[in-house]
C-alpha cells in the first residue's frame, strides 16, 4: 500500500495502469456538490430564429446584401431631406453636368440633380417592393393556408381560380388597372399584387396540406384547439422558412416590375422620379451622356442583387435540410 | 368497479372513401367494421392486431379525429358522435390521446412549456399565473426537470419526447386516454420506462386506457383485458390471462405463436403456427369470415356468413369453429 502511495507521489501517471481495486482509499478525493449540477449547466437553448441568424451571418454575400439594403434605405430617407435640391427643381444653367462636388452623380437634361432623383426613385422602388411583398405575404398565406387546411372540393375550386388568375398575362392587368385608376403608385402596387400572390398561396397550400397530416397537428386538434389556432399557431408557423424566403424574393421582383413599367412609360407619372423613368429619360442621351443611364441602372442592379443574396442566405439559413 | 362502463363503443364503423377521381367506381376502405366494446373506469383495455387491421383507426375515431360512418360512442351514457363546438371541447377534456411517433407529435416551433401549457390555455383551466406552476408539476410527474421548460422538442430523446407528450395529455386531467402505439417508436430499454410511467399515472389518477399495440407480450403486461382485431373486426375479447393463455380464435393463436421465446430449446419444441398469405385488402372484402383465406381450420360455413362475436364464459370470440 505504502509502496503505491510513494509511486503515486513520484509519478501520478503511473496510477493509470492500476485497477480501481488496487488504488488505496486515501488517494480518492471528495468532489464538492457542484459536480451534481453539471447536467443543469447546459448551453442556453436557441430559438429557431437565433439559430437561423447564426447561420445567416456566416454567409458573407448575404450579409453584404443586407448592409447594402440598409444603407440604401437610410440614404433614401436622409439624402433628399439634407440635399439643397429637389427631385423636380430645374437648373437650366447646369444641364447635363458631369459629376462634381455640388452634384455627385451629375445632372440630367433639365439640370435636375441625379443623386436626389435616384434617392427619390429608391423611396418609390423600395416602398413598392416592400409593400408588394407584405401584401403578398398576407394574402398568399391566408388564402393558401385556408385552402390547404380545409382541402377537398373547396380547395379544388379556389385553386382553379388561382390558376385562372395566373394564366392571364401580367401586362394586361397592368394596362387595364392603369386605365381605370390612373398612373400612380397605388395602381402600380395593385397591378403587381393582383397576380404575384399566387405563387405564395400555392407554396403555403402545399406545405399546409402535408403538415396537417402530421401528428402534432392532430394532437392540437385532440386537445381542443380551434381551427384558426391550429392553422396559424401550428401549421403556418412551421412553414415560416419558405414563407420568409418567398417574401424576400418578392421584393426584387416587384422592384423590377415597377422599373420595367416605368421604363416603358406606364408607371409613375413625370416629374416623379423612379429608376425606370430615369433610365428611360437617359435613353435618348445614351451616346453623349452615358453616365446618366449608369446611375439608375446600377441602383436597380445592385438592389436586386443584394435582395437576391439575402433571399438565398435566408433560404439556406431557414431550411433545415441545408444544415 | 363502477356500475357502468366509462366509454361504450357500439357497432362502430369507420369507412374511408378512397375513390381517386370523380369518374372512377367508388372505393371504400372499411377500416373499422362493426366494432363494439366497453371500457370501464380505471381499467386498461389492450388492443392488438397486425398493421392495417384498423386498431389505430378505431382509436382515432373514438377521439373524433376520424368521423364514424355509423354506430355510437357513449361516454358515461351520452352519445358523443354528434357533439359540436363547446360540447365537443368539454368532451376533449375527458378523452385524450397519446400518439405513436414522439418525433412528429410535438410542434417543433414551441417550447416544452408552451406545449404543455397549451391545453390549459385552450380550456382556460385555472388562473393564467397558476398554469406555469402546473406545467412544472406535470414535468415532475413525468420525470423531467423544471429547467426543461424553455427547451425545444428537438433537444430531447425519443423517450423524453414521449414523456412531454404524456405531460401535455395529463394537463387536462382526462378520465380516459387512448395510447396509440406509444412505445413502438422507442428503444426497448425506454419502452419499459414509459410503460411504468403510464401505469403509475393510472394508479394515481384512476385513468382508463385503450392501449393500442402490436406487441401482444407488452399488451399482456399492461392490460386488464385484451381485444384482438383483424381486418376491421374485433375477433376476440377477454381478460388478458384468458386471451394470452387460453386463446380461442385461430388468429389469436397464430399471433401468440409468433412471440419469440428466449430459450432456444423451448423455442424449438414449440409447434409454431405459420399463417399463409398476406393480410387481404380491406377494399370491398368478400362475404363471410375475414380470416378464412388464412385460417387453418376454415370450413365451408366460414365463406357464407360472418361470425358474430359471442360469449363463452366471459370470453368473447367471433369464430364459427369454436365450441361453446
Amino acid at each position: 500500500m505504502e509502496d503505491i502511495y510513494r509511486k503515486y507521489l513520484a509519478d501520478p501517471g503511473a496510477l493509470q495502469t492500476l485497477r480501481a481495486s488496487e488504488i488505496p482509499d486515501q488517494l480518492f478525493e471528495k468532489l464538492d456538490d457542484s459536480e451534481k449540477d453539471s447536467e443543469f449547466v447546459a448551453m442556453a437553448s436557441k430559438t429557431y430564429f437565433q439559430d437561423a441568424w447564426c447561420r445567416f451571418r456566416r454567409n458573407r454575400m448575404a450579409l453584404i446584401g443586407l448592409i447594402f439594403i440598409a444603407l440604401m434605405i437610410l440614404a433614401a430617407i436622409v439624402i433628399p431631406v439634407l440635399s439643397p435640391y429637389t427631385y423636380d427643381g430645374q437648373d437650366m444653367l447646369m444641364r447635363n453636368a458631369p459629376s462634381s462636388w455640388a452634384h455627385p452623380f451629375g445632372t440630367d437634361k433639365f439640370g435636375r440633380d441625379i443623386l436626389v432623383r435616384c434617392m427619390y426613385g429608391a423611396r418609390i422602388s423600395l416602398s413598392v417592393g416592400f409593400a408588394a411583398a407584405l401584401l403578398n405575404l398576407v394574402i398568399g398565406v391566408v388564402y393558401g393556408g385556408i385552402c390547404g387546411f380545409i382541402g377537398g372540393r373547396f380547395d379544388l375550386v379556389l385553386m382553379r381560380i388561382v390558376d385562372i388568375l395566373y394564366s392571364v398575362p401580367t401586362l394586361l392587368y397592368v394596362i387595364l388597372i392603369m386605365l381605370v385608376f390612373g398612373a400612380n403608385i397605388f395602381s402600380v402596387l395593385l397591378a403587381i399584387c393582383v397576380s404575384s400572390w399566387v405563387g405564395m398561396a400555392r407554396q403555403v397550400r402545399a406545405q399546409v396540406l402535408s403538415l396537417k397530416e402530421q401528428e402534432f397537428a392532430q394532437a392540437a386538434y385532440v386537445i381542443g384547439a380551434s381551427k384558426p389556432r391550429i392553422l396559424f399557431k401550428h401549421l403556418v408557423v412551421n412553414c415560416m422558412g419558405p414563407i420568409i424566403v418567398n417574401t424576400t424574393l418578392m421584393v426584387p421582383d416587384a422592384i423590377f416590375t415597377e422599373a420595367f413599367l416605368a421604363f416603358v412609360g406606364i408607371g409613375i407619372s413625370i416629374p416623379m422620379a423612379s429608376w425606370g423613368t430615369m433610365a428611360n429619360d437617359a435613353r435618348s442621351l445614351l451616346m453623349s451622356y452615358p453616365m446618366q443611364m449608369v446611375w439608375p441602372v446600377a441602383a436597380i442592379c445592385l438592389t436586386m442583387l443584394s435582395l437576391h443574396f439575402i433571399g438565398d442566405g435566408l433560404s439556406e439559413a431557414l431550411d433545415p435540410r441545408k444544415r | 368497479m363502477a356500475d357502468r362502463p366509462y366509454i361504450s363503443v357500439q357497432h362502430l364503423k369507420t369507412y374511408f372513401d378512397v375513390t381517386r377521381s370523380l369518374f372512377e367506381k367508388r372505393q371504400i376502405v372499411k377500416a373499422v367494421d362493426d366494432v363494439s366494446l366497453d371500457i370501464w373506469p380505471g381499467e386498461t383495455l389492450g388492443l392488438v392486431g397486425e398493421s392495417g387491421c384498423g386498431k389505430s383507426s378505431l382509436g382515432r375515431t373514438i377521439v373524433m379525429i376520424n368521423k364514424p360512418t355509423a354506430g355510437r360512442i357513449l361516454v358515461q351514457g351520452e352519445d358523443v358522435t354528434a357533439l359540436r363546438g363547446e360540447a365537443l371541447k368539454r368532451f376533449r377534456r375527458d378523452v385524450q390521446m397519446i400518439f405513436q411517433d414522439p418525433y412528429a407529435s410535438l410542434n417543433p416551433r414551441m417550447t416544452v412549456g408552451e406545449i404543455i401549457r397549451e391545453p390549459m390555455d385552450i380550456h382556460r383551466i385555472s388562473e393564467p399565473e397558476a398554469r406555469d406552476a402546473r406545467v412544472v408539476e406535470l414535468l415532475r410527474i413525468v420525470g423531467l426537470k423544471p429547467d426543461h421548460i424553455r427547451r425545444y422538442p428537438h433537444e430531447f430523446s425519443g423517450g423524453q419526447r414521449q414523456r412531454i407528450s404524456i405531460a401535455r395529455t395529463l394537463a387536462l386531467n382526462p378520465r380516459f386516454i387512448i395510447c396509440d402505439e406509444p412505445i413502438s417508436a422507442l428503444d426497448v430499454s425506454i419502452q419499459a420506462q414509459i410503460i411504468n410511467l403510464l401505469k403509475n399515472v393510472q394508479r394515481e389518477m384512476g385513468i382508463a386506457y385503450l392501449f393500442i399495440a402490436h406487441d401482444i407480450g407488452m399488451v399482456k403486461h399492461i392490460s386488464d383485458r385484451i381485444g384482438v382485431m383483424y381486418l376491421g373486426h374485433l375477433v376476440e375479447l377477454g381478460t388478458s390471462d384468458d386471451v394470452y393463455f387460453k386463446p380461442l380464435h385461430p388468429y389469436t393463436r397464430a399471433l401468440l405463436s409468433a412471440i419469440p421465446i428466449p430459450d432456444p430449446v423451448a423455442g424449438k419444441a414449440r409447434r409454431r403456427m405459420m399463417l399463409e398469405g398476406e393480410l387481404p385488402t380491406p377494399l370491398n372484402p368478400p362475404p363471410g369470415c375475414p380470416f378464412r383465406q388464412r385460417c387453418p381450420q376454415a370450413s365451408p360455413r366460414c365463406g357464407e356468413t360472418m361470425p358474430e362475436l359471442r360469449e363463452i364464459g366471459g370470453h368473447w370470440v367471433a369464430c364459427h369453429n369454436v365450441e361453446g
